[in-house]
This record gives structure tokens, sequence and C-alpha cells, in this order.
């Protein structure tokens, strides 16, 4: 087993390394992935991956674990890739990430980890994501299920409602400190979000599936196809069926529409069910999976929004045959949310970006089929509550862009199911529920909460964050019974 | 996996099931539905549920081969599996004592009125229920129906049982005898639902309709069962599926239902030519479930 030690197992000297250009990550090329769902990056290959693990400086205060949600000792994982012990890298990071194989494909690493990289500053960031998801597939194309810890019971039990990445997150921290752990799921697949709404080509369902593989052989329970609040109650599970603490992470599930007219109409969307319909029900494998999605090829497709599910529905369009597959968004490129990365691949596949853009009514032909989207011109005005310039219509600026389909990815808010059902469970005033920032304690004793569902939409590791911290502090009063 | 504990067709094409799931069971109440999926390449459709038992633990449905899906879920037999189901959703009926109620309903919309009938009933309402199908064969729940009405009418299309004709030519009768009527409940085909929402409008009698949009998950996530109620969107799935008559858009219902009419002939198509296969695909993954212990 490598030990990192204060001396450095990384051959190449300081000054070598800030000539070193980040390693290129082997995608399939544009225009052929454009028609396929397979996944959009291939990975490193070992010797990509080494070469990009030299490259890191060792920072004495690395801003890379600093930055990072969950904490990952990223200096120490990148020096066991470094010298050659993958597994041991892949035992380094589930320290602290119980999910690698998914945060190495869709985190913001820019926003996170490489965003301080002091590599950056030189030349590129240190591909800490990239790297991270070599580490991840290797380790599942290398480990026994056998060798998976248990640890010994504690008799506390735990219920986890819903499976995205804070659930799964708390999940796996707290089964590891011996409590029996039930995850409970409304739909019939397990993944939360991370099932229906990101896309096979940028997380195949297979490493989620693995990954939960792998907290099912650490001896997480499952059970989907339970709709808390509905079929069962926060207070059923506590009072009736023995759990000692429950933590929720239901995420931010209602999609929001514009509220403009014609939204009604056929072929227009939310991105919950554009992206569920395709990713969670296989709609475009219809006719081999029954769920049936409108006819794209041939046709224009719009999407409204700037974030990355935006980018995910869009992208699945122009997969799915959309003859013009644009992005509206009202802001301009650098208040856009979407994973830079994501931004790169899209253009790359012939997405057309139309910002400052708005539609403010949707018309549609004589059987209700959308035709048309009106759109407004905006120009960027003083900055508004969320510290970007507000967009403003420009007058006289409509014009009509030909569309068959409309997928509004504004953005989703909380789902009322669990707030209407849980007596003197405190929410805020949009419906959120509040949570202490640290603990992740609501108004309910035992009852814990993070993820989307406290904070509104945010990313997969910021809801992993909350799931740890969560994980830490009912660990802490089931062993204390402290509230 | 959900076990079936006895199926049987009660009319053609019409089978009701008695499906073991617990939870459900003991949260039902009247209005409510759930939703299924038979096998993993299947689709979520939403049933509303006929009664429920928690003290056995069974719920049951009673389905009408349409599509792809009811054809093959009426294809299975007791003892047979169903993959997923998930319920009970959406909002119960309200139910109070209104005074005289109208529960009406046409063809397997029957089977969904009757527990709202019952539990109407209950609440110490004068419950006159009208029940419609196209012929003899296909009236439903006639018994049960009885049971929980004050005065059971019968209608069909063709005359073949009862009196002929619809379940709203009884409706104008009891209008125009002055029969004082507080609450309208109809469930049923959507032309059915319409045309009893405009007879009531005129006379200002509250009405009631279980609304069937197309549904994905049925918790409020997808928004693709949205409804215009007043104009404005409402999702049937967690805001329903029971709504006031006079306050729904039944155009742009019938607009939405309709978006995926292709889609639905050709999986119509595969199921009359594969199915056999299919039938076979949802046996071998209950197989699978019972080798791995029933998994859940």
């Amino acid at each position: 087993m490598t030990q990192t030690t204060n001396k450095s197992l990384n051959p190449l000297p300081l000054k070598e390394r800030m000539k070193l250009a980040r390693q290129h990550m082997p995608e399939q090329p544009p225009l052929l992935r454009a028609a396929n769902f397979k996944e959009v990056n291939l990975g490193y290959s070992e010797e990509l991956a080494r070469q990009e693990a030299q490259r890191c400086l060792e920072c004495a205060k690395p801003a890379c674990v600093n930055d990072c949600p969950v904490g990952v000792k990223v200096k120490e994982f990148v020096q066991l890739i470094v010298a050659g012990d993958y597994m041991g890298a892949a035992a380094k990071i589930r320290e602290d990430n119980v999910l690698p194989a998914i945060t190495g494909r869709v985190c913001p690493q820019e926003d996170h980890c490489e965003g301080g990289c002091l590599m950056g500053k030189k030349v590129t960031p240190l591909g800490i994501g990239y790297l991270e998801r070599f580490v991840a597939d290797y380790e599942q194309r290398n480990m026994d299920p056998k060798n998976i810890k248990k640890a010994s019971p504690s008799g506390k039990k735990v219920a986890i409602v819903g499976s995205g990445p804070s659930a799964l997150t708390a999940a796996g921290d707290l089964v590891q400190k011996g409590h029996e752990v039930r995850v409970f799921e409304a739909l019939h697949e397990l993944g939360g979000v991370l099932v229906y709404g990101i896309p096979e080509f940028r997380l195949p369902k297979q490493i989620i599936r693995e990954q939960i593989d792998y907290m099912r052989a650490m001896g997480v329970q499952f059970e989907t196809n339970v709709v808390v609040g509905k079929t069962v109650t926060i207070n059923e599970l506590m009072e009736e069926e023995g759990y000692d603490a429950v933590f929720i992470g239901t995420g931010a599930g209602l999609p929001q529409f514009m509220g403009i007219p014609g939204e009604h109409f056929n072929g227009v969307y939310s991105a919950n069910e554009f992206l569920t319909r395709i990713n969670l029900m296989h709609a475009y494998e219809f006719p081999n999976y029954d769920e049936p999605m409108v006819d794209f090829r041939g046709k224009d497709v719009a999407v409204i929004g700037g974030g990355n599910t935006a980018l995910d529905a869009i992208r699945s369009a122009l997969r799915l045959g959309a003859r013009k597959a644009y992005v509206l968004y009202r802001r301009s490129e650098a208040e856009m949310p979407a994973r830079k990365e994501e931004v790169k691949h899209a253009k790359e596949e012939g997405i057309e970006f139309h910002m400052l853009t708005a539609p403010i009514e949707f018309l549609a032909d004589e059987k209700g089929w959308l035709r048309v989207a009106r759109c407004v011109r905006m120009e960027l005005g003083e900055p508004d509550a969320s510290g970007r310039r507000r967009p403003v219509p420009m007058a006289g600026s409509e014009f009509d862009l030909p569309l068959a389909v409309a997928v509004i990815a504004i953005g989703t808010s909380a789902n009322p199911l669990i707030q209407s059902t849980t007596p003197g469970l405190a929410t805020n005033k949009r419906n959120y529920i509040e949570a202490d920032a640290m603990t992740q304690k609501t108004s309910r004793r035992g009852v814990f909460a993070g993820g989307d569902i406290v904070t509104g939409s945010a990313t997969v590791i910021l809801a992993m964050g909350a799931g740890r911290r969560a994980a830490k502090s009912i660990h802490e009063y089931l062993t204390t019974g402290r509230w | 996996m959900f076990k079936i504990l006895h199926a049987e067709f009660i009319a053609p094409g019409i089978k009701r099931f008695v499906i073991e799931a617990p939870r459900i069971a003991r949260k039902y109440q009247p209005g409510q539905f759930i939703i299924l999926r038979l096998y993993e390449q299947g689709e979520r459709i939403p049933l509303t549920i006929e009664k429920s038992d928690s003290q056995k633990g069974t719920i049951n449905l009673v389905v009408q081969s349409i599509g792809k899906t009811t054809n093959l879920l009426n294809s299975l037999e007791t003892g047979d599996y169903i993959l997923d189901i998930v319920g009970p959703l959406g909002k119960p009926s309200e139910i109070e004592k209104f005074g005289t109620v109208v529960v009406m309903g046409g063809g397997v919309g029957t089977a969904m009125a009757y527990p709202t009938a019952a539990a109407l009933k209950k609440a110490g309402n004068r419950v006159i229920s009208i029940v419609g199908a196209r012929n003899k064969e296909l009236v439903i729940e006639e018994q049960e129906m009885r049971e929980v009405s004050d005065a059971l009418m019968i209608t069909t299309d063709d005359g073949t049982y009862a009196d002929k004709g619809f379940v709203t030519d009884k409706l104008r009768q009891l209008i125009e005898n002055g029969t004082r009527i507080d609450l309208v409940l109809a469930v049923g085909p959507i032309p059915m639902m319409r045309a009893v929402a405009d007879m009531t409008r005129k006379e200002k009698i509250r009405t009631i309709v279980s609304l069937n949009p197309i549904m994905i998950d049925g918790t409020g996530m997808c928004g693709g069962c949205r409804v215009l109620v007043d104009g404005k969107s409402e999702f049937a799935c967690v805001d329903g599926p029971e709504f006031d008559a006079h306050r729904i858009d039944f155009a742009v219902l019938v607009q939405r239902n309709s978006m995926y009419r292709t889609a639905e002939q050709k999986s119509m198509e595969d199921f009359q030519r594969d199915h056999e296969v299919l039938l076979a695909k949802i046996r071998e993954s209950e197989a699978e479930c019972a080798l791995q212990g029933a998994g859940k």
C-alpha cells in the first residue's frame, strides 16, 4: 500500500509541470455523438490519467480540497494516481464522496475544485473531475463487492426520503456508521434527478446503477414506489415503523412554467416532463420502450433557459433528429449557469444559442400543436437580487420563431407533498423546508433535510455536501440523543 | 412486485383485479388512483382504485382494454405479478353531507364513481346513481351501485338493457322533474363529462368530474397532466384528479390527450402482433423477481 508522504512521488520537477497543458479528454466526435445517446466523454486511459496527475503542484494549502463541498482529499488521491495505486486513490475519494463516478462526470468542477487550482493560473487547471472519473471507473472494473466492509450494527434506524444525490450521500455515510438505513423512492427507479434528469450521454444509467449496487453491498436498503406524504407519512415512519431519524432529500421537483399564453399547447413541455420521458422512460427508444415522445425528426425545437437542464434537453432533442435546435436565454452567455464543458459540447454539436431572447407567447395551429414562439429581445440592466444583470425587454423587438416543440427549463420549485403532511415542519415562504445550514436539522426533532428541498435548485455536489453534513449530525443525534 | 390475488373479467374487455398492496390499501381514500408499470420497457399509466381492504392489504382495479398497456394488463391472471404500483395518488374525493347527490358513471367510469358514491352515502347523502353503458354486456357494478344508492337508473346506448339513451337523458329528467340536486359527480368518457357539465352549468348545480389526462410520475413532478382550470394550469395528479366541471377547459383536455395518438396506434399494433412475446417478457421478470426472493 502506497503512503502519501511529504516526499513527492512525482518524477516531474515543479517547473516542468507548469509547462504542461491539461490532457485532452477523449470524446465522441461532435457529428457522430449528435446522433446517438452514448456518453460524450470516453474517459482517460491509465496513461493519460497518470500524465494528468503528474501536473498536480501538490500545494501546501490546496484550494481544491477547500473548495469541494464534500471535502474530497484531492491532493492525496491524485498522488496515489501518480504512484499507480488506483484502488488506493478510489478508497481515498470514498472517504468523503460515496458517488465518485457520478461527481466525476457531472460536477461543475470549474466552480469548485478546479476553480482555485494554481495550475489554472499558469496553464489550465488540473483535470480533477476527469481524474476522479478515471479512478471511480477503474474501481468499478476491478473491485470485488465481497471486499466492501459493513460496519457493526448500531441498533438505530434511519429513513431516507428520496434517492437523489443528497439522499444517497446521507445513506452512504450513515450506513458506514452502522445504522440501519432504508431509502424510500417515489419512482420505480433509484437515483432521483440523476436518473430522470440527466441524459445518458452525460451520465449513463449503468453508472448510477453500479454506484447504487455498491451502496446496497454496503448494507443500504432501498424501497421504490413509495411517495412519502402519500404512501406513508413522516410521522408514520417514526411512530409506527420505528425510524429514529429521517432525512428528507426529495429535491425541488415541481416544474415552473412561464405563465405566458399558449403553454398548454401540444408540443410545449416542462423540462422535467421532457427529460423524464427520455431518461427515466426511455422514450428515445420507442417503440422498444412504450413511453412515446413527439417525433422530432425534421422539426425545429427550442429550449428556454440557460442551465444544465436546458442543455440536457436541447441536446436530447438534437439526438432525436431535430432539424434546428435552439437555446433561448434571456440573459447573456456570461450569466448562463450551465457547466462550461456542456456549453462547449453543445456548440460543437450544432446547437444554436440565442442569447438575450425570451418567448412571450406560444401560438398553435388549429389542432392545438405549437407552431410559433413569439419572442422578444432583451438588454441587460442593473444587477438583480441574484447579482446578475437584470434582463429588460427591448421595445419593438418582437419576432416570431417557428417551432414544433418548446421545452421550458427555467427552474423548479418545492413539491409540497411532505411539508403539507408533516405537522410542525417549518417551511419558508417559497415552501422550501427550513433546515440549519450546518446541521441540516429541521424544526421537527429527529427530522433532517438537505439538498434542493432546502436550498432550491442547485447542483449535484452541493446536494451531496448537504447530505454529508446531515449524516454527520444524524449520527451525532443518534449516538448522544441530544437535539 | 405486486401479486394479483384474483383477476376476472366482469364484462367484455373489462377486468377486475384484486392486488396485494398493503401500503396503498392502508392509505387509500375514495377518488384516489395508482400508477403502474408492467415490465421493464413499459409505460406508466394511472388507474383509479375501485376499493381497498386495509385488513387484507389489497386494492381493486377495474381495467378496460384500450391501449397496449391496458390490453397487456388484462392478459394477466390470478397469480401473476405487476412490476410497479405506486399510490395512493391524488386528492381524495370531497366527502361531506351535501344533501342529494347524483353520481353518474359512464362505461368503466362507473367503477371509479362507485367508491365515492359509497362514501357519500355513508356520509348521510341521498344518492341517486345513473349508470350508463354502450350495451347490456358492458353495464358493470350494477349490484354494487344499487347497494349504495337510494335510487339507481341505468341506460344503454342501444337499449339492450334498461332504458335506451344516455346518462345525460336521465339527469335532464331529474332536473325537469324539479328534483333538488346539491351536487353531481360524473366519471366517464370526456364527451359524457363535458355534456354533464354543460347541462348543470345552466342549472348552477355544482358538478365534480374525475379527469384522466396523460401522466408520468403522478407526484407533480412533470406537469404533463396539466389541465386548464379557469384558464390557469393545474396538475391533475396532485391538484385533482377531481375538479369543478364548470371551470375545466374540456377542449384543451381533449387536445392534450391526443398528443401521442400516432404512437399509441403503433403500440397497439405491436401489441396485436407480439402479444405472446410481451406476456412472456412479463412472466420472465416475475420469475426473475421470485428468484431474488421477491426483491423488495
